[in-house]
Order: structure tokens, then C-alpha cells, then sequence
């Protein structure tokens, strides 16, 4: 059977002054939505900006704003419907300036990055989105910088739902030094939480042996003082392991590794030349724009006897309902 | 050499230059009382007092800053120690029956104490070519033959061995064998039986050529060592316990296990005695304890004092911790709080005196060291100028105050002399005199003031090398108790007879734990100070030099505030007594302000200039006026889902406390019976047993790695809403234009709310502001993304300089701080350093600590560093704490790290708790119970004993080359510092002909001494100063026993590693 369901449809003219938003309302079938050409210009014609080109995105259920640019991701954006789909349309110079894309709705970009990405471009016909538009998402790093046998993973917590679930515990890895193999003290994953970040990556593994913790090494550490670390640097964690799995290393310079084979290194145990301690995709600058920002809240400054100190019991500035916009101008209340 | 490179590392500018591995200690000085005592010396001669402990230190005292420390390199407790008169060496025994050999050097005018030699008795039996094998075990005592260069040692198997004194080695064919007294013994006594070990040996003051000796199964024995011939016997049947020869050689006083004492006569003839004169049981006749050590002393007014200790009857009083003083007809019962050590009294000792005429009697308690003065009626005791306990009650909290004014200074000095008067009929003052403090007087005065567990706190003289009692303030007296007449009850009781007389001040039992007092706070300028308790309580008091009765005004604040769903399950609040009451002078209460709910205070602060008080629960916090005695404010900043923290007084963490420190107690103990290789069989297999009895599972242990979750901080942890810091500052929170009266709070999830208030000003050149209310407004509030505790807040002004204290900028006397630059405020958390731009708060520069380098800040405080070789150059720096017992020191306001030094161990989280700084680099914690050590981060501001000692011992050239350890001030005498442990792989061998290393020669040093910059340029920023051991000093510590486990077998490999590295 076909089940239509009911589509809101919100509109927004940026550009315009007399007017800021318009908004409309049409049902898509939600097991044939159909080809994305067919969903564009229906959406065009409900509007009547035929005339105009404009972007779609819709607000998908992390609240971030996501483009509609394919059949893909229209598909995917009417199964996600939930049941409402809230279609965001936007002329193309507007949304060229950067407010789509993972965090959109609910932080601004910053200036900066706007500026960078805002540089002349010539448009291929095809459509790709831009880097911008995709939620960023745990990855593997740096391939070119750290040794084959290492491998460099970025977690990226989005939202926080997810726990990052893992643990990490003592113990011996062997390494081949001057004298010979020696044994020393490592730091190793010894277990993933089921349905938490790190697992659902895929990138971490139990036994991983953790080599950095964000571009500083932890030989030497304690495993108490490298679990602070992590938890210090938890909302943009990026650690150096050495899997213990060295079958799905990352190939690089045309080299194959053989699936049944030994490491390309020989030795299961050999640790490469120290890993350069440069973290290339690690901007220090852009990972504390988007996660270190204090949260800041001005207050009225008007003063109030202490006679009002019981009539308002908490004394305290409520936060917004929709959440504070940081680093942005400060919400006055 | 050690020294001048710390002095140079830490000279200004100089920070980068030296690795921190290349740092020494900065440990300068222990104050406090030696963490269990187990030995005790007196020079009569220097008049210097040594005490030994069971962790191997060794610790000199004589005039007060005359201090010498030193720690044997095996832990191992020091059973024995004896002074070589007038010599300044001291014989220590261990019980691994090692002898060791200390001697007080000079070097450029200061003396210092340093181990020069070391003897193990060969285990070997036969060694000495004697026929009979002879068992070697145990020393168990020692005697300084009166010559000084013979050692008699006697042993578990009766034997007497004779020792060279200046070589430590034994003069073979001297041995007294026990066969050879037994030849003197008529064969009725002998009856086959063996004469036990020796319990004493005595030599006499008059006639060095005798000793008296006394086997444990009662047979005494006056020895000539000139003849090699016993002298006189005399046949004891009882047990004994130790022996003292009359001052004329005709008396020798034994006394016994079965709780009496003898006196024998010496008379001429060569036939055995075979009776005592006098033999009585003087707490008989029920049986009584064994009196352990008795002393004889006669005096030129006649008649004698004998002394002794133990010897109570066993049914009624066995528990008693007693020394009897009985002359003539007067006895006295000195009844003790903790374990007697020793005693010893100063007597005359030159040999033709005909009298002792005992001066003063001074007794080591386990916890503690009396003095009696026995020349005046009644024997007084004679205050104690260094050894106070500071632990009478356990330390809860502790503060410094730098640079206080000499008039508040003599205020307080003065209502501490009211407090306990000095008898003014005393005759002697203390007795312990020898040496010369070369230390300079110090420049500013310290002031160390420590909160207790039951509701006191106590003053100290933290200026110089001793720390003095000054006065002891009590807040009990405020609050009705359970057990108020408890005592006058228990004394009721008591018979008249034995006439116990209680000495001394250690006293661990508080009343009621919700008087411990957690936070105190002075203002220096006002002599005004906050107190504030476990139940909540905060009371405001002053320094008034009359006594008053008064009432104090109570005042309620609900830090709640109406919030709903949650109970209180902790203790009540205490209630306080109404009306008029009388306090003496000294700091009177003011005001009371009681939380609600009564959890413990977390963080205070005081601004006297705005007469306000700011204080912080783990529920909320308050601001009270206490000029008008009116609430100001009241903020509850608990989570809605934090549900600990509502469950009274946090019962998961207590236990998790005293879990630790059974694990910490255990770790200790494993390591100090690691070190115990000579200990005897029964006393190992106890504390296996032991041992077995606190491991639940051990060998689940092993099976179960250490695993550590990695997870940040959410908001709905639990304690997230614990207060840690309070801060007031006159800055620009509204605009950049218009500074004001600002209040600043911080909590454990990474919150700080800023208040702005309205303080109506005061008139000009009037103390008092008008009576109108102050008013509080919500500025700012900041949430830290990383959710950490923020531990500190301070405000920079323009120059980038801490604000002064209250009135320092008022009165002149700091520099006024820069009011038209930009002032910023630095916001210390447990994971960074941040600081932000006023009045519009946006992140300037930080320091991610957590980061960078895994440890997490537990104290921090801003501190002056004065140059050494500018006089006038002090830069503030940032002095931070960790959890792993660093000391990093930051630039301000850069926040560049300038140098970090390893300064607590990581394990001692006591001690880490307990840190405080001071405000010119110096600092303190607690490395026991009852002792602070002191560091110091300074290159100018040291405190440490300097001192000489007048010797008359010819030291040759040859001795030096028998040294082979220096001791300086290397370790803490708890026995725990990680440089000492470095072995010397010289001392391979027990034999004493291997153990001469090559000399280690000594560049010269130059005079050291300690200065103190008196300057007030900067607040008093200690910022914080816990002494309670909080959720966050425990939780890396959280894990279960497992770890514990885990981490004992650690140590015990980094034991072992250390070795192995150093020794290649």
C-alpha cells in the first residue's frame, strides 16, 4: 500500500527584504520519492522562482542542515523524514556563503573559514558538494605522514550522543632498539563499548597499541596520566595507534600488501621512525573554533534587591530555549 | 653543590637553563614532630636531644633552629641511638642489627650531619676463632664505653662484643662469652639454664673501667674490662628489663618485667649478692605491667628521684601510657595520650660531681615530646619552642599568611600568652640548648595557621626553621555538643590513687566531626578571619585583646533555594548556644552563618573592606554582609540530576577514603618489611599473616588488567555543583569604563558565575561604609567547555598583576593596581589555564596542562618570585600543583611554562591534599600526619637550618676518608624520597674494612642564608588551600583493590629498577 505522508515545506528568500520567509506545504510519497530533477522542479513551481536557481537542503534529525543534490540524498532525506521533512530553500549566492553544512543550524561558521571557502569558483556542470556540506566524521589522517604500520585516527564526536567507548589499559610491546628486541611498557586499547564511537568507526580496534594522543607522544606516560590527556582532548581526539590488525593498513606509493602476507616491515613488532610529531589536517586554530569556545552569558546588570532573591528562586539567566550560539554575540536577556 | 645549582637554576631568567632532572630536592626543612618515633638520644655535654625513627631518620635537635637531619639508606627502624659525649657523632642501632656511625661537619661555618660509617656484625658463626660457636643474631643493646672509643654490644645469644669506635670494627679476643660468666655463677643459679639475652649494659660515670651488665633471666654482672674479670654478682631471679648504676658506685636499681624494681648494694666483697636491699612492687599487688626502663637519680638536697616508666597494674590501668616520678614521699603519675618511646633527664655529668641534681625530665611519646621541669614544686612542664604536635588533632585544612604586620603579630602573640600562661615560678626555661642558629632573623613574619578536626584552629610561627605554637583559636565553645560533660564524669571516677596527673596535648578524639573546620581565611590588616566548618558553619570572627561576653547573631541561608526533589540525608546542623558567652582574648566570634543544607564548606572568602563574606557548599553558594549581618545572596548550582551530592555527607567517598588508606597503609608497610631482611621469623610470618588478612582476593589480582574509561565529562556528573573557589575583586564587569565590587565563584563542572555589586562606598577617611544594603547582580556566566573544576580565579589588573588584598591599596601599602588598562581574569582549572579579557570575556592566552602533559592541577597559586640578583626585580608567576606531585611554575599573564620540578611523590595524595603556597614561592605539605616539609620554588626565599655546634673532637685527616655518604638535605624523614634510595654500590659488603670509599670531596659552598623579601607589591593570592582530601584527590586513586594491588607491585618494581639503573 502507499502511504502518502505530509511534507513541510519552509522557504527562505534571503536576499529579499520585503519579506523574509514563506512557507509551504505538499506530501511526497515516502517509498517512491523519485528522481531528484523531478523533486527540484517541483519544488521551484510550488514556489514560483522558477526564474531563480536556488539550493535545497532539509534539516536532518541532528539538526544540521544537509543539501539536496541527487538522487541520493533526496532519498536519503525523505526516508529520514520524521514524519516531517523540513526542506530549506536558499538562492545559490546565499548558500554559497557557507550555512550549510554539519553544525549549521545550530553554530555559525567562522568568519574566517567563510572567507576561504568564498573564493572565485568556477562550477562544474556536475553537481559535488562542497567538502563543507558533509558532517565530518571520524577518519583515518595524515596517511602520507605516519608510517605504514601506524595509523592515525580523528574521532569525531558528533553530537553527544554517542559515547566515545573505549578503554585503555598497561602493558608490553616489543621493540626493536640498538640492543636488540626489547620489551617496554605501552599503552593498548583493551576494550570497545558496543554501539560507542570507537566501534562504530571501525578505525580503533581492542590491543590497538595508542602511540599519541593528539601529536604528543605517550611513551613515558602513565596510563593514568594518558587517560586525562584523552579526556582532555575528547571533544577532537585524534590518537596514533599501531593496530594490532597490520592487515588493513593504509597502502600508499603503489605498494600492495599482500591480505595474507606479513607487514611490508618484515618484523610484526617493528615500530617505524617516531611518527613526525606534525599533525597536518590538526589545525589548532579550526578544532578550537569549532569545540574549545566557553560558553559566555552576559547578564542585565540592572540591580535587584536581595527582597527579589526569593520571588525568583534560582536567581540565575535561564538559557535560551534553542541553545546558545557561541562565540557569537552574546545573548542579552 | 647541589645548592648553588638550585640557587642558580631558580635565579630569574635563568628557568630554561637547567633540565629539571638536573634540579635537586626542594625540600628545605621538616617542621612538626617526627612521624613515629622509635629511639631517642641526649648529649648532656652539647646539650643535643637526637630522635630516631621507624623509617630510618635521624633527627638532631638542640637551640631552637638548630636542627640536623639524616636518613639511614635502609629504611629499617632505628631501635637504639648513642651519643659519643661532647663529639657530635651519634651510634645508631637498627633492627637489622646494623651499627651506624653519624657525624655532625662543618663546612664553611655550617654544620650538617652526615653518616661517616656503618657496621654489620658477621653472621658467621665462629668467626672470632672461639671454640664455642657463638650466636650472633641480634644486638639487642649498645653502651659508649666512658672512653668513648670502645663500643660494648651486647647480643640475643648473652654475649658482650667490643667495638673500635673511630674504625667500627670489632676487636676480636675482647668478647665477653656468656660461659665465662657463668664460670663466676654458683652452679645452684646455673642449673643448666642459659643467662638470656643481654637486656643491659651500663657503664659507670666515675670508673670507665666498669661495666655493669644484666642478662634478660635476671643475673647481673659488674665487668672490668681492664682486668677482663668479673667483678661482682649479683644473682636476680626476676626478669629484668633494664638497670641504672647510683651516681656513687654503691647502688645499682634493676627493674622488671613483673612491674618492680630492686635496689642492690655493691658492696666490697667478691662473694655473690644474692638479695636485693629493697625490692617493691610500686602499683602492687595485684600483678602489674613490666616497668621497661627505670633511672636512679640522687640529689644534693637529699634524697633521689627514681623514674620509670610502665609498671601500672595490669587489670585496672594496663592500658595507661604512664611515667612514674616518685621522690621521697611525692609521686606523681605523669598519665600519657600516646605510646612512651624513651626518656631521659638532664643531670650533671661531670664525673666529680657528687650529685645528679636532675634538672629536667624530657619523655618521647609516640606522638609527641614533654618536658618536665623537676627543679620547681610541682614539676611543671616546660613548653615545648619546636616538636609541637601539630597533629593534637588531625590537620583538616591549612593557610598561610605572608608579611604580617608586626602590631597584629604582637596581638596574637599576646593572646596566646594568655591563653596558657607560663608558670612564672618556673626556674628553667628549655633545656635543650646546644648549638648556635646562624640563620638571620627572619626579614617578615609567617604566619601558618592549620584547622582541625575538632573545630580548632591553631597558629603558627612558620618565619624561620622552628615552628612555633603561637595561639589556638577554638570554635567548639560556640555549639552545643553530645559529649560535653563526658569528661568531668570520667574524671570523677578516677581514684585518688595512682595519682595520675594528664600530660601533654595529643589528643586525636574530637568531640563531633561536624566541628572540623575546612576553610579559614585572614585578613592581615583588619585582624579579621573566617572559620568555616564540615556542618556548613561559617563564622566571622575578630582579635579583640579583652575578654568579652557576648552573644553572637546567628543567620540561616538556604543555598537550596526552593529547589525541589532533593533530601538531605547528612548529619544535622549544629546547633548553636544562645545567649551571652564568655570568650577570652583573642579572636571572638562575630557573626555565625549556617548553610543549608549543613555540608561542608568547600570555599570561603573574606573582603573586610566591604565587610562580606562569600562561602560554597557542594550545594551552592552565599554572600553575606556581616557589617549589617544580612544575606546578600544565595545560589543553589546543583544539577537537577546530581543526586550525590544530595546524600549527605558523601558516605561512597568516605568509605572510598578509608579504603585508600588501608591500601596506602599496606603499600608501606610491604615496602618497609621489603627493607627488613634481618627481621625475625615470627615477626614475618605475622605480618604475612597480616598481609593475607587485608587481601580479600590476591590472586584475582593478577588476572584483571588495570583498565582506565575513556570518556569526557558530561554535565550530570555527580558533584558537579561543588563550590571550589571564591573570589572578590574591584574590576570591570559592566563596562570597560566603570570598575566596581565584583564576586566571582567557581564549581566542579567547569561554571563560573561572576557577580557584580553594588557596595555603597564608604566615607571619606570613615572604617565603616554606611548602613546600606548591599546588592548582588548576576554578570557573566561562563561554562567551560572542557567541564573541569575550576580550582582558582583571580583578576589581572592592567600591568598584568594579581589585584592587591583588601586595604593593601587603600592604606598604601602595595603598589595601587593599574585601574586603566584592560584587566583580565585568569580562570584555573584542574585541566588548563585561561586567561580572558574584562569586561567582555573572550579567551586571551592558555595553557591546556592536561593536554600537554597528562596531569591534572590540584593547588595553584600566584606567587612572587624575587630575583637573586636584582634587588629590587619580583616577577608573579603562576604556581600550580599536580596530581602527580609537580610543580610547574607559568608566566603571568602569558601563561608560558617557566620550569617544573618533581616535588611530592605521586602515591602520597595526602600530601599532594594537604600542599600550600605561600605567597613569595615557598610552600608546604604534610609529609605525615604530624609533619609539614617545607619547599621552596624561590631562589631568594629559602628557610633552612643553618647551624653551628661547638665540637672537641679532634677530627684527623685520616677520618674523612672513611666517609662514604653525604647527607644533606636529600629526602624527607619519613623514609619516602626517591633520591635517597639511590645506592651507593660502595657499601656492597657489610665488612666494615670494604665499606671505606674513596672520599668524596666537597666543593666549597658558600654561606648560605635564607632571605625573605618583605615586600607587599602583590595580593596575598594563595589561592586555595584544601586540606581535606576531596572527591578529585582521590578519584585517580578510585580504582578498586586491584590497583592498589597493582600499584604496590609497581613500586616495588620501580624499587628494583632504580637500583638497576643506578647501580650501572
Amino acid at each position: 500500500s502507499i502511504s502518502s505522508f505530509r511534507n513541510l515545506l519552509k522557504c527562505r528568500f534571503l536576499g529579499c527584504t520585503s519579506f523574509g520567509a514563506e512557507f509551504r506545504r505538499f506530501s511526497l510519497d515516502r517509498h517512491k520519492p523519485g528522481k531528484f530533477e523531478d523533486f527540484y522542479k517541483l519544488v521551484v513551481h510550488t514556489h514560483h522562482i522558477s526564474n531563480s536557481d536556488v539550493t535545497i537542503g532539509y534539516a536532518d534529525v541532528h539538526g544540521d542542515l544537509l543539501p539536496i543534490n541527487n538522487d541520493d540524498n533526496f532519498c536519503k532525506a525523505v526516508s529520514s523524514a520524521n514524519p516531517l521533512l523540513r526542506v530549506f530553500i536558499q538562492k545559490r549566492e546565499e548558500a554559497e556563503r557557507g550555512s550549510l553544512g554539519a553544525g549549521s543550524l545550530c553554530r555559525r561558521r567562522r568568519a574566517l573559514g567563510a572567507l576561504r571557502d568564498e573564493g572565485p569558483r568556477r562550477r562544474a556542470h556536475l553537481d559535488i558538494g562542497l567538502p563543507r556540506d558533509f558532517r565530518p566524521v571520524s577518519s583515518i589522517i595524515d596517511v602520507d605522514l605516519v608510517p605504514e604500520t601506524h595509523r592515525r585516527v580523528r574521532l569525531h564526536r558528533h553530537g553527544c550522543e554517542k559515547p566515545l567507548g573505549f578503554y585503555i589499559r598497561d602493558g608490553a610491546s616489543v621493540r626493536v632498539t640498538p640492543h636488540g628486541l626489547e620489551k617496554v611498557p605501552g599503552i593498548f586499547i583493551s576494550r570497545m563499548v558496543p554501539g560507542g564511537l570507537a566501534e562504530s568507526t571501525g578505525l580503533l580496534a581492542v590491543n590497538d597499541e595508542v602511540l599519541e594522543v593528539n601529536g604528543i607522544e605517550v611513551a613515558g606516560k602513565t596510563l593514568d596520566q594518558v587517560t586525562d590527556m584523552m579526556i582532555a582532548n575528547s571533544h577532537n581526539l585524534i590518537v596514533t595507534v599501531k593496530p594490532a590488525n597490520q592487515r588493513n593498513n593504509v597502502v600508499r606509493g603503489g605498494r600492495a600488501l599482500g591480505s595474507s602476507g606479513p607487514p611490508s616491515d618484515g618484523t610484526a613488532g617493528f615500530v617505524g621512525p617516531p611518527a613526525p610529531r606534525v599533525l597536518q589536517n590538526f589545525h589548532p586554530d579550526e578544532a578550537e573554533s569549532d569545540e574549545d569556545n566557553d560558553v559566555v552569558i552576559e547578564g542585565t546588570l540592572e540591580p535587584r534587591l536581595l527582597s527579589s532573591l526569593r520571588a525568583d528562586p534560582r536567581h540565575s539567566l535561564a538559557l535560551p530555549p534553542g541553545g546558545v550560539e557561541e562565540h557569537g554575540p552574546a545573548v542579552t536577556l | 653543590m647541589g645548592k648553588l645549582r638550585r640557587r642558580g637554576a631558580r635565579e630569574l631568567g635563568a628557568w630554561e637553563c637547567l633540565p629539571p632532572a638536573a634540579l635537586p630536592s626542594l625540600q628545605t626543612v621538616e617542621h612538626g614532630f617526627p612521624n613515629q618515633p622509635s629511639a631517642l638520644a641526649f648529649d648532656p655535654e652539647l646539650r643535643i636531644m637526637a630522635i630516631g625513627t621507624r623509617s630510618g631518620a635521624v633527627k638532631i635537635y638542640g637551640a631552637p633552629g638548630v636542627e640536623f637531619t639524616g636518613l639511614h639508606r635502609d629504611a629499617a627502624t632505628v631501635t637504639q641511638m648513642h651519643f659519643l659525649t661532647g663529639q657530635g657523632r651519634l651510634l645508631s642501632l637498627l633492627d637489622d642489627s646494623s651499627l651506624h656511625l653519624w657525624e655532625i661537619v662543618h663546612h664553611n661555618g655550617c654544620a650538617h650531619l652526615e653518616e661517616a660509617l656503618s657496621f654489620q656484625l658477621p653472621s658467621r658463626p665462629g668467626f672470632d676463632g672461639a671454640s664455642a660457636p657463638l650466636s650472633l643474631t641480634r644486638v639487642t643493646v649498645v653502651l659508649l664505653v666512658a672512653a668513648g672509643d670502645i663500643a660494648a654490644l651486647g647480643t640475643e645469644g648473652s654475649s658482650v662484643f667490643f667495638l673500635d669506635v673511630t674504625t667500627l670494627t670489632l676487636l676480636e679476643g675482647q668478647t665477653l662469652a656468656p660461659g665465662e660468666v657463668l664460670r663466676s655463677v654458683p652452679d645452684d643459679y646455673r642449673c643448666g639454664k642459659a643467662l638470656g639475652p643481654v637486656e643491659s649494659l651500663q657503664g659507670h660515670l666515675r670508673d670507665p673501667t666498669k661495666i655493669l651488665i644484666g642478662y634478660s633471666r635476671g643475673l647481673l654482672v659488674i665487668w672490668n674490662q681492664a682486668s677482663q674479670c668479673v667483678d661482682h654478682i649479683f644473682l636476680g631471679n626476676q626478669q629484668l628489663e633494664s638497670l641504672c648504676w647510683g651516681r656513687d658506685s654503691s647502688t645499682v636499681v634493676s627493674s622488671h618485667s613483673d612491674g618492680s624494681y630492686a635496689v642492690w648494694s655493691v658492696d666490697a666483697g667478691s662473694s655473690p649478692t644474692l638479695q636485693p636491699t629493697v625490692a617493691t612492687t610500686p602499683y602492687g599487688p595485684f600483678p602489674c605491667k613490666a616497668i621497661n626502663k627505670i633511672l636512679w637519680r640522687n640529689c644534693e638536697s637529699g634524697g633521689h628521684f627514681i623514674i620509670f616508666s610502665g609498671g601500672m597494674p595490669r587489670a585496672s590501668y594496663g592500658d595507661r601510657h604512664c611515667v612514674s616520678v616518685l621522690r621521697a614521699e611525692t609521686l606523681v603519675t605523669l598519665d600519657f595520650t600516646s605510646r612512651i618511646i624513651d626518656f631521659f633527664t638532664v643531670h650533671s655529668t661531670r664525673p666529680e660531681d657528687e650529685f645528679d641534681d636532675p634538672q629536667a625530665l624530657a619523655v618521647l611519646l609516640e606522638e609527641e615530646l614533654v618536658v618536665l621541669d623537676l627543679q620547681t614544686p610541682g614539676w611543671p612542664a616546660v613548653p615545648a619552642p619546636y616538636l609541637a604536635p601539630l597533629h593534637s588533632s588531625a590537620i583538616t585544612c591549612s593557610a598561610h599568611v605572608a608579611s604580617v604586620p608586626a602590631k597584629l603579630w604582637a596581638r596574637i602573640v599576646s593572646a596566646g600568652e594568655q591563653q596558657s600562661p607560663q608558670p612564672v615560678s618556673s626556674a628553667l626555661s628549655w633545656p635543650i640548648t646546644g648549638g648556635r642558629n646562624l640563620a638571620q632573623e627572619p626579614s617578615q613574619r609567617g604566619l601558618l595557621l592549620t584547622g582541625h578536626e575538632d573545630g580548632t584552629v591553631r597558629f603558627w610561627d612558620a618565619s624561620g626553621v622552628a615552628l612555633r605554637p603561637l595561639y589556638k583559636l577554638s570554635t567548639a565553645g560556640l555549639f552545643q555538643t553530645d559529649c560535653e560533660h563526658a569528661d568531668s564524669l570520667a574524671q570523677a571516677a578516677e581514684d585518688d590513687w595512682p595519682p595520675f596527673r594528664k600530660v601533654g596535648c595529643f589528643d586525636p578524639y574530637s568531640d563531633d566531626p561536624r566541628l572540623g573546620v575546612q576553610k579559614v581565611a585572614l585578613c592581615k590588616y583588619t585582624a579579621q578571619m573566617v572559620v568555616a566548618g564540615t556542618a556548613g558553619q561559617v563564622l566571622v570572627l575578630e582579635l579583640s585583646d579583652v575578654p568579652v561576653e557576648q552573644a553572637v547573631s546567628v543567620a540561616i541561608i538556604d543555598l537550596l533555594q526552593d529547589r525541589e526533589g532533593f533530601t538531605w540525608k547528612g548529619h544535622e546542623r549544629l546547633s548553636p548556644r544562645t545567649g551571652p558567652l564568655p570568650w577570652p582574648a583573642g579572636f571572638q566570634p562575630r557573626v555565625l552563618v549556617q548553610c543549608l543544607p549543613p555540608a561542608a564548606v568547600t570555599a570561603v572568602t573574606l573582603h573586610t573592606e566591604w565587610s562580606l563574606v562569600a562561602f560554597g557548599t557542594s550545594h551552592g553558594f552565599g554572600l553575606f554582609d556581616y557589617q549589617r549581618k544580612s544575606p546578600v545572596l544565595a545560589r543553589c548550582t546543583l544539577h537537577p540530576n546530581d543526586s550525590l551530592a544530595m546524600e549527605g555527607p558523601l558516605s561512597r567517598v568516605k568509605s572510598l577514603k578509608k579504603s585508600l588508606r588501608q591500601s596506602f597503609r599496606r603499600i608501606r608497610k610491604s615496602r618497609v618489611s621489603g627493607k627488613k631482611r634481618a627481621a625475625n621469623a615470627s615477626s614475618k610470618l605475622q605480618e604475612a599473616n597480616a598481609q593475607l588478612a587485608e587481601q580479600a582476593c590476591p590472586h584475582d589480582v593478577e588476572m584483571t588488567p588495570v583498565q582506565r574509561r575513556i570518556e569526557p565529562r558530561s554535565a550530570d556528573d555527580s558533584l558537579s555543583g561543588v563550590v571550589r573557589c571564591l573570589y572578590f575583586a574591584d574590576t570591570f564587569l559592566r563596562d570597560g569604563a566603570h570598575h566596581g565590587p565584583t564576586m566571582w565563584a567557581g564549581t566542579n563542572s567547569g561554571s563560573v558565575f561572576a557577580y557584580a555589586l553594588e557596595v555603597p562606598a564608604a566615607a571619606v577617611g570613615g572604617e565603616k561604609r554606611p548602613e546600606q544594603a548591599v546588592e548582588a547582580v548576576l554578570g557573566k556566566e561562563v561554562q567551560l567547555m572542557h567541564r573541569a573544576p575550576v580550582v582558582a580565579i583571580a583578576v589581572l589588573d592592567g600591568r598584568g598583576r594579581p589585584l592587591p588584598e583588601p586595604y593593601e591599596a587603600s592604606r598604601d601599602l602595595a603598589q595601587a593596581p593599574d585601574m586603566q588598562g584592560g584587566h583580565a581574569v585568569l580562570i584555573a582549572s584542574e585541566e588548563q589555564f585561561k586567561v580572558f579579557t574584562l569586561p567582555k570575556v573572550s579567551a586571551k592566552t592558555k595553557f591546556k596542562l592536561t593536554a600537554h602533559e597528562g596531569c591534572r592541577v590540584r593547588k595553584v597559586a600566584l606567587a612572587t618570585f624575587a630575583s637573586v640578583a636584582c634587588e629590587d626585580y619580583a616577577e608573579t608567576c603562576l604556581a600550580c600543583l599536580t596530581n602527580l606531585g609537580d610543580v610547574h611554575v607559568f608566566s603571568v599573564p602569558g601563561l608560558r611554562p617557566q620550569v617544573h620540578y618533581s616535588c611530592i611523590r605521586k602515591e602520597d595524595i595526602s600530601g599532594i591534599a594537604s600542599c600550600v603556597f605561600t605567597r613569595h614561592g615557598q610552600g608546604f605539605y604534610l609529609i605525615s600526619p604530624s609533619e609539614f616539609e617545607r619547599f621552596s620554588l624561590s631562589a631568594r626565599n629559602i628557610t633552612e637550618p643553618l647551624c653551628s655546634l661547638d665540637i672537641n673532637w679532634p677530627r684527623d685527616a685520616t677520618q674523612a676518608s672513611y666517609r662514604i655518604r653525604e647527607s644533606p638535605k636529600l629526602s624527607q624523614a619519613n623514609g619516602t624520597p626517591s633520591i635517597l634510595l639511590a645506592p651507593q654500590s660502595l657499601d656492597g659488603s657489610p665488612d666494615p674494612a670494604h665499606s671505606k670509599g674513596p672520599d668524596t670531596p666537597e666543593p666549597p659552598e658558600a654561606a648560605l642564608s635564607p632571605m625573605s623579601i618583605d615586600s607587599a607589591t602583590s595580593a596575598d593570592t594563595t589561592l586555595d588551600t584544601t586540606g581535606d582530601v576531596t572527591v578529585e584527590d582521590v578519584k585517580d586513586f578510585l580504582g578498586s583493590s586491584e590497583e592498589s594491588e597493582k600499584n604496590l607491585r609497581n613500586l616495588a618494581e620501580d624499587e628494583a629498577h632504580a637500583c638497576a639503573i643506578l647501580i650501572k
